[in-house]
């Protein structure tokens, strides 16, 4: 089509721009694609997708856009006003040494960073592998039968927790939680918060000694807990077994490298973060939660789950198993509305692991234990009691208040934070960083208080455990392989870029998923995310310590406020669904301050995303769907009936804008008009907000409330599978609502709702965000928002010739993502062909599919946007056209039904050389189908997943070490 | 296709009555349309179920679906090979039951679609 000029023309100012090293084509590409698509300008095109009454009238006001150069510059001015201290704060948070070698080839790796949920599993067979290793790692230091691929932080695993004993629980009727003993008070408030809305009345506990009545359900304790005192629960959870109650139980997965994991002692549910497995503080995350439990409650656990099954040939194959139980299948009966998991954290984890092995774990472990004894002996000489008997490496001295107020002084003017927990009290929570300088400094502020001359610090290697024998962890761990072989650098390198390999990311080809958004992640503004100023600050560590973050969290929020217009924000939420259950609770929590706390139905169209009746069952609103034309819009007589007759009761609508098909819907004011007369609140689902920024917005077409995928339209990476960062905007009258934090308060408006464990959420990705606004500015990030629906409307020019497009606007445009349909290539009932056929066969041409079957079974939605360049467009084309003729010599019966290039595809390149070649069709056909692919191919690592197969044959750990053996 | 000893529901499940018992289980539509059906949620024997109420749910790789009972009564068997073997479900969908009821009331065949009722339903 359009040819490709070298040296496109650029004008000086635009020499630099980030703008257009972020936007794919170039503006040489420019004439050429608006005649493919049939339109005189940018401007006229847009004028075609989006309905005149919702454009902006002004372009946005923002600060001016920087070079790459010139944002660093200003951003290590930000970072020089965050202060790092020696941090023994605790709380869930340690610091913690990345071993280099995960950081370079994971962390800041784009092979690890940039691809997305493993859906399409013979092309991420490398992080799947690593999710099971995770699990594997979980599991067998929980001492459990099962974990989970991670979640999103520690307090929401404990909520989780909460939940499944509910769902698990034989007696319906018992509704009530007890939270037994010291507990973070971070997953205090976000239990308390989780619970409201479902009707689960909470106990609070002062200790596991209680008992507990028929009305129970389950309980939740940590060990260590808050004070970091160690439990032995065995007897405890005897006796709540014995009472008909569950038990939850929060740990430290490093400590379980030494002591007796709650999976031994009976637990049901074990849950904790891995952060201090390599994954640095970064003011709050993004961090992988850890969630594991028996396997009979297996079918009812949140979150991503990776199982082993089997490829056509019989090979071993990873995949998620029982996605059944997901938000995207089950809508409002689904476990937990969590799509995210925490993939990249939870693979640095995992490869902490494999970095340590067992020894390395143990050693770690048995010298920040011996350390902490070594510290609690020094400081109680000096006349503090230590009141923790048994601890790991967490103690606590009490004392008077004012010495307690002169320690703190003292610790600061060192740079030194503890924890104060309570008047007279002082926390000090060691981690791996901690060496013999720090432990002399520690002792030395309390040594100074008490104007000691000399306060003695026993050596190292001259202290024995204090753990109770029953404490003292006996049974092995991780004793698979892949923790104990490798052990030099040069082995584990090799083994990370094994896995990287056998996965397609950005850093390989276009992903062309409708939804997702899987734009650019650029290199300048990942990379301050490993700048120690922001990846080394607890996060709750004071927060005059953190200026440079409170800056630029302001200036994100303003920048958010003004793309949204709405009046304000809440940067907390860490997921996009948690962000649609943080603005619903906002909803209810305005209904309930206007007396009308009974306001309780959701209106939700036929077409929304699954997550949508997910999050609002978990705040506790009923769903009342609505019905959607053939056009897949919103059927607006069906909603003002149903709005009209929920009238008393209606909380809001949940609606997504542009709607999950793709199309600007030309009567969303009337829809919003509708709910507001009766007056409900409208929630804009932000999935496609990558169409609005700078052109149109959720306050302009009458919502009150989004949340924004910062990971889709704000350029945070997938990671894999995770991590993703779901604030919410709000209009002024709902400000007053926006979720707070029981530690540190994240802004003005702050209410008791908590939906994270870190106040910011995972503060350290708000990074990428904000560099994106920064460095596009107004102009350029309008400009992304045109060339995301330039692309997509040239795709649509491009194949609709050859593929039906499902739906789009009143001028036959789409918006920024559309929909082929392969429906019409199933014939009589049988699949011919199917959606997942054309899938497994983008792989032989080095594509990432398109989304399968969402919103329209039987359907591919491709998303193109804007970073995607014209020859890359071109190429995708190319692959689909090239499939079309496929399809089109299986319907004409030209070959074979069962045995031809779609149906045995993806076809790897052990097939393709093997000495057998069974097929009626070529090599060639079957791995070069295109020229193009002779200069570059991508080698699927597996054939095709038996999916059924790994759903009845659930194995959720590493297979044992006889089906790794190679016959040679 | 579909026998003529057996009632259907209007959700593509079937029911087989043998004397004052009867075992269910769902049409080969409704295995069609699930596809690899790969675990079952069964009730407990002892249960009492009513008519076109939610007895279970069962699932294939990609959807879930949940089984409404055909008829009232007591559950008094659940087919445990299911468990091990939900595949035989797409393979023999009307040799296939999933419960055995005690029948509280015969009036509920009544509302059922007999084998060419339901055979137009699904066409």
């Amino acid at each position: 089509m359009a040819t490709h000029q070298a040296g496109t023309a650029l004008n000086r100012d635009e020499q630099g721009a980030f703008h257009t090293r972020h936007i794919g084509p170039r503006p040489a590409d420019l004439p050429g694609m608006l005649k493919a698509v049939g339109a005189a300008s940018l401007d006229a095109l847009m004028a075609e997708i989006i309905p005149a009454d919702i454009r902006l009238g002004k372009s946005l006001d923002l600060p001016p856009a920087e070079t790459e150069h010139e944002y660093h510059r200003r951003l290590r001015t930000l970072a020089a006003k965050n202060q790092i201290f020696r941090s023994y704060i605790g709380l869930g948070y340690h610091d913690t040494v990345t071993p280099a070698v995960v950081l370079r080839n994971v962390f800041e790796n784009p092979g690890w960073y940039t691809p997305y949920t493993p859906y399409q599993a013979e092309i991420a067979q490398g992080r799947l592998e690593s999710l099971l290793n995770f699990q594997t790692m979980v599991r067998e230091l929980t001492g459990m039968d099962v974990a989970n691929a991670s979640l999103l932080d520690e307090a929401t695993a404990a909520a989780e927790a909460m939940t499944l004993l509910k769902r698990v629980h034989k007696n319906t009727d018992a509704h009530t939680f007890v939270v037994a003993g010291p507990v973070f008070p971070q997953t205090r408030a976000v239990i308390e918060t989780r619970a409201l809305p479902l009707g689960i009345a909470l106990e609070f506990h002062e200790s596991t000694d209680g008992a507990y009545g028929p009305h129970v359900f389950g309980v939740y304790t940590q060990s260590p807990d808050d004070h970091g005192q160690l439990h032995d629960l065995t007897a405890m959870i005897a006796r709540a077994h014995a009472a008909g109650v569950l038990v939850a139980v929060g740990t430290d997965l490093l400590s379980l490298a030494i002591v007796t994991p709650p999976g031994e002692m009976g637990a049901d549910v074990v849950v904790g973060s891995a952060q201090r497995f390599g994954v640095p503080l970064g003011y709050g995350g993004p961090h992988a939660a850890f969630f594991a439990t028996r396997d009979a409650f297996v079918r009812q656990a949140p979150g991503r789950i990776i199982g082993v099954s089997v490829d056509a040939k019989g090979r071993r194959a990873y995949r998620m198993a029982l996605q059944t139980r997901e938000q995207h299948i089950r809508r409002e009966k689904a476990t937990s509305n969590i799509c995210t998991a925490q993939a990249l954290l939870a693979n640095m984890a995992a490869f902490y692991s494999v970095f340590h092995g067992p020894e390395g774990l143990k050693a770690i472990a048995a010298r920040l234990h011996e350390q902490a004894i070594r510290v609690s002996a020094a400081v109680s000489g000096l006349g503090w009691r230590q009141t923790n008997t048994a601890y790991f490496d967490s103690i606590r001295f009490v004392g008077e208040p004012a010495q307690a107020t002169a320690v703190r002084r003292e610790a600061e003017a060192h740079r030194i934070n503890f924890r104060y927990p309570a008047p007279g009290v002082v926390q000090v929570a060691l981690d791996e960083t901690v060496n013999e300088h720090d432990l002399q400094d520690i002792v030395a502020i309390f040594a100074t208080v008490a104007r000691a001359e000399n306060a003695t610090l026993a050596s190292a290697g001259g202290v024995r455990g204090i753990l109770p024998a029953r404490l003292q962890r006996t049974s092995t761990y991780l004793t698979h392989p892949v923790f104990n072989r490798h052990r030099s650098e040069t082995d584990l390198m090799r083994y990370i870029r094994h896995l990287e390999r056998k996965d397609l990311g950005l850093d390989t080809a276009m992903i062309p998923l409708g939804s997702c958004t899987m734009k650019l992640n650029a290199a300048a503004e990942m990379l301050p995310v490993s700048w120690p100023e922001f990846s080394r600050l607890h996060p709750f560590a004071p927060v005059e310590q953190a200026a440079g973050y409170r800056q630029i969290f302001d200036e994100l929020e303003s920048a958010l406020r003004e793309i949204t217009g709405f009046a304000a924000v809440s940067l907390q939420p860490n997921s996009g669904a948690q962000g649609e259950f943080a603005g619903l609770l906002v909803i209810g929590a305005y209904h309930a301050a206007r007396g009308e706390g009974h306001r309780r139905v959701v209106l939700i169209p036929q077409s929304a995303h699954g997550t949508n009746p997910a999050s609002a069952t978990m705040a506790g609103l009923t769903v009342v769907i609505v019905e959607c034309d053939d056009h897949g819009n919103i059927r607006v007589d069906d909603l003002r009936k149903k709005a009209a007759a929920h009238a008393k009761e209606l909380s809001c609508l949940m609606v997504t804008y542009p709607s999950t098909h793709g199309v600007f819907e030309a009567r969303i004011r009337d829809i919003c008009a509708i709910v507001h007369e009766h007056d409900g609140q409208v929630y804009m689902d932000g999935a496609n907000l990558n169409a609005h920024v700078g052109l149109t917005s959720p306050a302009t077409i009458g919502a009150d409330v989004c949340h924004m995928n910062l990971h889709k339209t704000f350029a945070i990476p997938h990671g894999g599978g995770g991590p993703g960062m779901g604030p919410i905007a709000v209009a002024a009258h709902l400000a007053p609502f926006l979720p707070g934090h029981p530690v540190t308060t994240p802004g003005a408006h702050a209410s008791s709702l908590t939906v994270s464990a870190a106040p910011w959420g995972s503060a350290s990705i708000l990074l990428i965000s904000y560099g994106y606004i920064r460095m596009l500015g107004a102009k350029g990030m309008t400009m992304a928002t045109q060339y995301a629906m330039l692309n997509a409307n040239y795709l649509k020019a491009r194949l609709e010739p050859h593929y039906p497009v499902l739906y789009a606007g009143a001028n036959g445009r789409v918006a920024h993502e559309l929909i082929f349909d392969l429906r019409p290539f199933k014939q009589a009932g049988a699949a011919i062909v199917d959606e997942s056929d054309v899938a497994k066969r983008l792989m032989d041409y080095g594509f990432h599919a398109p989304t399968v079957s969402f919103p329209v079974p039987g359907t591919l939605m491709v998303e193109p946007t804007e970073s995607e360049p014209l020859e890359e467009l071109d190429r995708f084309c190319a692959a689909m056209i090239a499939i079309r003729k496929e399809i089109q010599a299986v319907r004409e019966g030209a070959v074979d039904g069962h045995d031809n290039v779609l149906k045995n595809a993806p076809h790897t390149a052990e097939d393709v050389t093997a000495d057998a070649w069974p097929h009626a069709y070529s090599r060639e056909a079957a791995a070069y189908p295109v020229h193009g692919l002779r200069a570059q191919k991508f080698w699927p690592a597996v054939g095709r997943i038996d999916n059924p197969y790994g759903d009845r044959n659930l194995m959720c750990s590493c297979p044992p070490i006889e089906d790794y053996d190679v016959p040679s | 296709m579909y026998p003529a000893d057996l009632k259907y529901t209007k959700d593509h499940e079937w029911v087989r009555v043998d004397g004052a018992e009867a075992v269910v289980g769902i049409t080969d539509y409704a295995q069609k349309a699930l596809g690899d059906v790969v675990f079952l949620d069964l009730p407990a024997v002892g249960k009492t179920v009513k008519q076109g109420d939610v007895f279970g749910t069962i699932e294939s790789v990609k959807a879930v679906s949940e089984l409404f009972s055909p008829l009232s009564g007591e559950v008094i068997a659940v087919n445990g090979d299911l468990a091990n073997h939900p595949e035989v479900v797409n393979a023999k969908p009307h040799d296939t039951w999933m419960i055995r009821v005690r029948v509280a009331s015969p009036a509920d065949l009544n509302a059922l679609l007999d084998a060419a009722q339901y055979s137009a339903l699904v066409k």
